[in-house]
């Protein structure tokens, strides 16, 4: 599934990824391929995401919005605290 | 004929000037190019906020849009929000913007800004001098946003802007700025901003996608609507940053040519008159030799 990191100032990464982690308003929770579509407020927290190739990556983010649809994240995000942990 | 050494004063100072120009120019010309990057890296951020609340506003059920940010009441108090620059020299930029105010003033807002229910936010130094020193109701706390142009900053603006209307201190508000299409170009762009319209298209793009809401449905669009709001405001901030820069480019280019041109004519007139001296020289020594010759 792809999924797109965007703030105000930049886009911060846009790729396949097999699973993602979202610091959720009432607590975190995890995105799989064909999750059901879902809109949820984000918190301040870490978002992780494992790209298809195996990787993982990690960005501190300060809070937002995800939108998960049709195979695809969208995360918007008010900033970013740090840049890879 | 003219003289001599005047010519060569003003061949001096518009050498320099045309310097000047042409440095402004360069300078214009590198912070375009980051303005430019900073619009073209936001808009998709725009996008895809506008795109989740048309989905949102899409569903079935409740009026999503009925929020406290998009009642519309009787238009008797009217904030204006202007956007211009902090510096001139960058042709009908700012003008072109109060020409557009006053229009709209007068075509809109005649009665509320004869009963002095108008004000004015300015947001640039030159919107602050301009509508202060006419004696506008300003409000002049958020004038300072260029150097340099932060998300932050704008939000604040916007904070505040959407708690007075919440507060019914305004009852609609506008945006005038001039808008980014390229570098010579502007487009001067009147903006409703609050009460929120509805977005377009709303009834066709996604109807009936059963989402899931983390918390609650309300929740989000209370949440999602201030931000496009706050989002809305500092595009236009950085659309007009970008705009400034491009007028500006233009305006010192134009300069430039100009001053080329006026260095052509004054070399031309330099030179004439040289040679009328010279001549007029040799004609009285020619003069001279042949009276002490006879």
């Amino acid at each position: 599934m792809l999924l797109e990191i965007v703030t105000p100032s930049k886009k911060v990464f846009e790729g396949k990824v097999s699973v993602v982690t979202l610091p959720g308003a009432e607590g975190s929770f995890q995105v799989l391929n064909d999750h059901a579509p879902l809109v949820s407020t984000l918190e301040e927290g870490q978002l992780t995401y494992k790209t298809s190739s195996g990787e993982t990556d990690t960005f501190v983010i300060t809070g937002g919005v995800a939108e998960v649809l049709n195979n695809k994240i969208v995360v918007l995000a008010d900033g970013l605290l740090e840049e890879n942990i | 004929m003219a003289n001599l050494k005047e010519v060569k004063a003003r061949i001096q100072s518009v050498n320099s000037t045309q310097q000047i120009t042409k440095a402004m120019k360069m300078v214009a010309a590198a912070k375009l190019k980051r303005a430019q990057d900073n619009i073209l890296q936001m808009r998709p951020y725009a996008q895809k906020l506008s795109g989740i609340l048309k989905n949102l506003s899409a569903l079935p059920g409740d009026d999503n849009n009925s929020t406290k940010y998009s009642e519309e009441r009787a238009e008797d108090n009217i904030l204006l929000i202007v956007v211009t620059s902090d510096k001139g020299l960058c042709g009908a930029f700012n003008s072109s913007i109060f020409k557009a105010t006053n229009r709209v003033i007068e075509n809109k807002y005649k009665k509320q800004f004869d009963a002095g229910r108008l004000t004015i936010l300015p947001i640039g130094k030159k919107a602050l001098e301009f509508f202060t020193k006419r004696g506008y109701n300003v409000i002049s706390d958020y004038w300072n946003m260029f150097s340099p142009v932060s998300f932050e900053k704008s939000s604040e603006a916007a904070q505040f802007v959407m708690d007075s209307f919440v507060d019914e201190k305004f009852d609609k508000v506008e945006i005038i700025y001039n808008e980014f299409k390229n570098v010579a170009t502007q487009l001067l762009n009147v903006e409703q901003y609050l009460p929120v319209e509805r977005p377009e298209g709303a009834e066709d793009a996604s109807f009936g996608i059963d989402y899931i809401f983390e918390p609650s449905q309300e929740e989000i669009v209370k949440e999602l609507i201030p931000k496009s709001l706050k989002v809305q405001l500092y595009k236009a901030i950085l659309e007009s940053n970008a705009s400034e820069h491009g007028a500006r480019m233009t305006a010192m280019d134009q300069a430039t040519d100009n001053a080329g041109e006026l260095l052509k004519q004054l070399r031309l007139t330099y030179n004439r008159t040289r040679q009328a001296a010279i001549t007029t020289e040799i004609l009285e020594i020619v003069a001279g030799a042949e009276a002490l010759g006879s």
